[in-house]
Order: structure tokens, then sequence, then C-alpha cells
């Protein structure tokens, strides 16, 4: 992509968003949100989250896919642990980075 | 001058109650610098995703679609899509704000976050707030676009100077597990997490890199489903 497209894809982007952030705000004078557009929503945030962090972590390191390579599996199951039980970012951070790296020394 | 007083206060009580979260947004910001970086991107275009986007999850995805050299369309697409759940978030707090003139509601609606939204919603909903909620959730929102800023740039500044072998990368998949985890409510939307991640798992190698929507949307409609379900299963004797 050469720096023009860049450019248009992120002021695209920001421009897009900034009227998602905007839109719900902007219904205070015209009504309600209509019942079936509300209840879609509601499982937004559940999917678009899981479907950011499953591949990111089977996916994104140098040993990418299901094998025993693969340290960000375990690390990653770790971490969801301590995510569950704590809702702490800085915990889950510290833990699932910690076990990383625990597990990359300890098997290389 | 007790109204000055008191907006002040409610900003300090946003800002008390968000500093928690401020230090894991830190490593956040900086992956997202990073991240921009490694996928080629200058440092001012760097700069440029967390002014105009702002949108740490969003950016991330952007920087790594781009460095794979995924079209623009789809780029725009998939950060839209991502971006979807601040509806959401925007249209449940709209009741709280009461009418606002026109520049409140765009610095509202610009500075809206995941971290700002749960801290905020959370106070309005199950607790009090000594004055104008909108200045509460100011306080919550400013200092994450502060911190948010600053950690970017010093993603950018450090660049290729963080060793690989740290993986800052993992911080994206960490940070947003913990947001993941109050977002599953109930049975649907547990549904609805179990579906998204496992078809956008399955769906990786999907053509235009379109995994990830295709999974978000897999998992919306079957949280839509279980719910209409379970909705029928109740309404019979």
């Amino acid at each position: 992509m050469n720096a023009t497209t860049v450019w248009v894809v992120i002021v695209l982007i920001g421009f897009g968003t900034f009227l998602l952030r905007l839109s719900g705000l902007q219904l205070l004078g015209s009504g309600t949100m209509p019942d079936w557009l509300a209840r879609t929503l509601r499982y937004v945030p559940a999917a678009v989250i899981a479907a950011i962090v499953v591949p990111a972590i089977v996916y994104g390191g140098p040993d990418p896919g299901f094998s025993l390579e693969n340290s960000r599996l375990l690390a990653g199951i770790i971490a969801a642990v301590v995510a569950w039980s704590t809702r702490s970012v800085l915990a889950t951070l510290g833990v699932g980075m910690g076990s990383l790296w625990l597990i990359d020394w300890l098997m290389p | 001058m007790t109204g000055r007083f008191r907006v002040q206060q409610v900003f300090l009580d946003g800002f008390s109650a968000i500093a928690p979260m401020l230090p894991g947004v830190v490593p956040f910001g900086m992956t997202a610098g990073i991240a921009a970086v490694e996928a080629g991107l200058d440092p001012l275009m760097a700069m440029g995703m967390s002014l105009i986007i702002f949108a740490g999850a969003a950016q991330l995805v952007v920087a790594q679609l781009i460095g794979d050299g995924a079209l623009p369309l789809i780029v725009v697409l998939t950060a839209l899509i991502i971006n979807l759940r601040l509806v959401m978030y925007s249209a449940s707090l709209a009741p709280h704000f009461g009418p606002l003139p026109l520049p409140w509601r765009a610095s509202a609606a610009y500075l809206l976050t995941d971290q700002a939204y749960a801290v905020s919603i959370t106070r309005f909903l199950h607790g009090s707030v000594g004055g104008p909620k909108l200045w509460f959730y100011l306080g919550t929102a400013f200092p994450l676009w502060v911190i948010w800023l600053a950690a970017t740039a010093l993603g950018v500044w450090l660049g290729a100077a963080v060793p690989a072998a740290w993986q800052v990368g993992f911080a994206l998949p960490l940070v947003f597990l913990v947001l993941l985890v109050p977002v599953i409510r109930d049975r649907p939307s547990f549904v609805a997490a179990l579906v998204g991640g496992g078809i956008a798992l399955v769906a990786h190698d999907a053509p235009y890199h379109l995994g990830l929507s295709i999974g978000a949307l897999a998992g919306v409609v079957s949280g839509v489903a279980t719910e209409l379900m379970l909705h029928r299963r109740r309404g019979r004797p």
C-alpha cells in the first residue's frame, strides 16, 4: 500500500469509527432504537472480541497453529484463567507475558 | 461556584475510577505503536492512527492487515466491524447524558472506548455520581486518551529496538481477554463468543483476510439465534 492509500484508509476508518461512536448519542432526540437492532448489537462485543482474541493466540506467534512448539496456547489458557478470576488487566498481562517467557525459556 | 466545584469533583471521581486501568493501557498502546512501525508505516502515520482512529484493537488489526498486504477496502471493512461494538456503548450511554449540544456530543463520542464505557456504565447503573454524569465519563475517557497517545508515541520511538523475543504482540489478546470476561453475561453471549472465536479460527485462512469479520458475524447471528430459541422454549409450558 503506498503512503497516500494508507492515509486514505486511516482517515476513512477514523471517520467511520467516529460516526459509529456518535450514532447512539445521536438517537437521543429521535426516539429509541428498534428492538431487532438492540438485540443484534447486544452480541457484538462478545463475538468481535472473541474473534480477535482466539486467532491472535493460536496464529499470532512465531510458531503458529496447534502444536507443542506454540507456547502461546498454554500461556493463553493460563492468562484466560487469570482474566476470568481477577478481571485485572495488570494481573493478566503480568501472568500472561510471564508464563510465555517462562515456557519459552524452559522449552526453547 | 458550587456548580463548577461539583463538575471538577465529578471529573476527578471519574479519573480515580479509571486510574487502576491506566497502567494496563501502556503496554497495549506501545504494542500498537510497535505494530504500526513493523507493518512499514512511518512514525507520522502511526501517530495519525492513534489520533484519528483511537481504537486499540482496530489499530492493531489494521497494522497487521496492511503489513500482510490486504486490500484497502478489506482493511476499512474489518476495522469498522471491529468497532461496531461502539454503537452499543454509545446507545447505552445516551440516556445518562441527557440532551447535549453537538460539540459535547462529538467530544464524548470521539473519546468513547471499551474501558471508559465499562467503568462509566458500571458507576451509572450501580452507584451514584454526585454531579453531571458527562463529567464523570470525561474524567474516565480523557486520561485514557492522553495515556494512549503517549504510549503509542513510546512504542513508535522504541519501534524495532524492542527485541522480537519479548513477543510484545501477545499483549493484544491478553488485554482483550480481560475485556471479554464482563461481556459474557448469559448463555446467548457465551454462545456468541464461542462461535465468534471458533469460526474466526477456522476461517483464519479465508480469502481477503476476512476471517475475523466472518467469525464476528457468525458469532452475532448465533447469539441472537440462541436468545430467540431460549425465549421460545420458555414460552411453552
